[in-house]
C-alpha cells in the first residue's frame, strides 16, 4: 500500500506543479521557453530558502521531475560544493549539478539528428 | 492587482465550465502526474537493487529523457504534447524535447550550424540563467558561511 500512496503522492504533486505551467501560459501569454526559465530560477529559488526540500520529501519524484526539482538540484549541489570547496564550489556547483540532465539530452538529440527526420507539422 | 472590466469579463469567460483553461489544466494535471508518477515508480523499482539514491534518480532522468528523445524521433511527442500542454513541458521531458526537437527542426542547416548550435535555443537560456542563480546562491553563502 505504501507504494500506491507514493506514486498518488507523486502523481497529485507533479500534477500540481503542471497546472501552474498551465495557468501562466494560459493567463499571461508567456512562451514556454520563458515558462521553462521561470521555473528553474523558482526551483533554485525555493531550494536555497529551504521551502523545496519538505516537498520533496514528501512527493519524491513529483517534486523532482519537473524542472523546479532540476533547479532545486542545482541548489542543493551548489552548498554541497561550496560546502567542500568553498568559493570554488559556487562556480563548479551548478554545473556538476546539472550536468546529467544536459548531457544526457544533448546526446540524445546527437543521436536522434543522425538517424532521424524531421516530422512535418 | 488591477482589472479592468473587459479583462475581467475575459477572464471570467475562460474560466466558466468547460473552458479552454479549465480542459487545459486538467490535461495538464493528468499528464503530468502521470509522468511524475511514472518517475517515482521507477525510483521504486531501484530502490530495491543495490543502486544508491544518486544514481537511481539519474537513472531515472536518464531514462525520462531517453524516451522523450526517442517520441520526439518519431513525431509522438509533439501529438501528445499538443493536448497535454503544460503536462508534457514543465517536466524534465520539455527541457528534453526542446533540445531534441531544435536538432532535428535545424538538421538541414549542417551538423554544426543547425543541430548543435540550435540545440540549446530554448535549454540555453535555462540553463544560463538557472546556473547562475544557483553560482549566485552559492557566493551569498559562502560570504555569509551559510553552508
Amino acid at each position: 500500500m505504501d507504494i500506491v500512496v507514493d506514486l498518488l503522492k507523486a502523481f497529485a504533486v507533479g500534477g500540481g506543479i503542471c497546472i501552474i505551467g498551465q495557468l501562466l501560459i494560459d493567463f499571461t501569454k508567456m512562451t514556454p521557453g520563458k515558462v521553462l526559465v521561470l521555473f528553474v530560477v523558482a526551483g533554485v529559488v525555493l531550494g536555497a530558502v529551504g521551502v523545496y526540500e519538505p516537498l520533496v520529501d514528501f512527493a519524491g519524484a513529483g517534486a523532482t521531475t519537473p524542472l523546479t526539482g532540476f533547479g532545486y538540484a542545482l541548489a542543493k549541489g551548489t552548498r554541497q560544493a561550496v560546502a567542500e570547496k568553498g568559493l570554488l564550489g559556487a562556480i563548479s556547483g551548478p554545473f556538476s549539478s546539472a550536468s546529467v540532465g544536459i548531457m544526457a539530452a544533448v546526446l540524445s538529440g546527437l543521436v536522434v539528428s543522425l538517424f532521424a527526420k524531421p516530422k512535418d507539422k | 492587482m488591477s482589472i479592468s472590466n473587459e479583462e475581467y469579463g475575459r477572464m471570467a469567460k475562460r474560466l466558466s465550465p468547460n473552458s479552454p483553461v479549465v480542459t487545459d489544466c486538467i490535461k495538464a494535471f493528468i499528464f503530468g502526474g502521470s509522468i511524475c508518477a511514472f518517475a517515482e515508480g521507477l525510483n521504486i523499482a531501484f530502490s530495491y537493487t543495490s543502486m544508491t539514491q544518486e544514481e537511481s534518480k539519474a537513472l531515472t532522468m536518464i531514462i525520462l529523457i531517453a524516451i522523450t528523445a526517442i517520441l520526439t524521433a518519431f513525431g509522438v511527442f509533439d501529438t501528445i504534447a499538443k493536448h497535454a500542454g503544460a503536462g508534457t513541458m514543465v517536466p524534465i521531458t520539455g527541457f528534453a524535447n526542446s533540445i531534441v526537437c531544435s536538432a532535428l527542426e535545424f538538421q538541414t542547416e549542417g551538423r554544426i550550424l543547425g543541430t548543435a548550435a540550435q540545440m540549446f535555443t530554448i535549454a540555453g537560456p535555462v540553463i544560463v540563467f538557472g546556473c547562475s542563480t544557483a553560482a549566485l546562491y552559492g557566493l551569498i553563502i559562502y560570504l555569509f558561511g551559510l553552508y
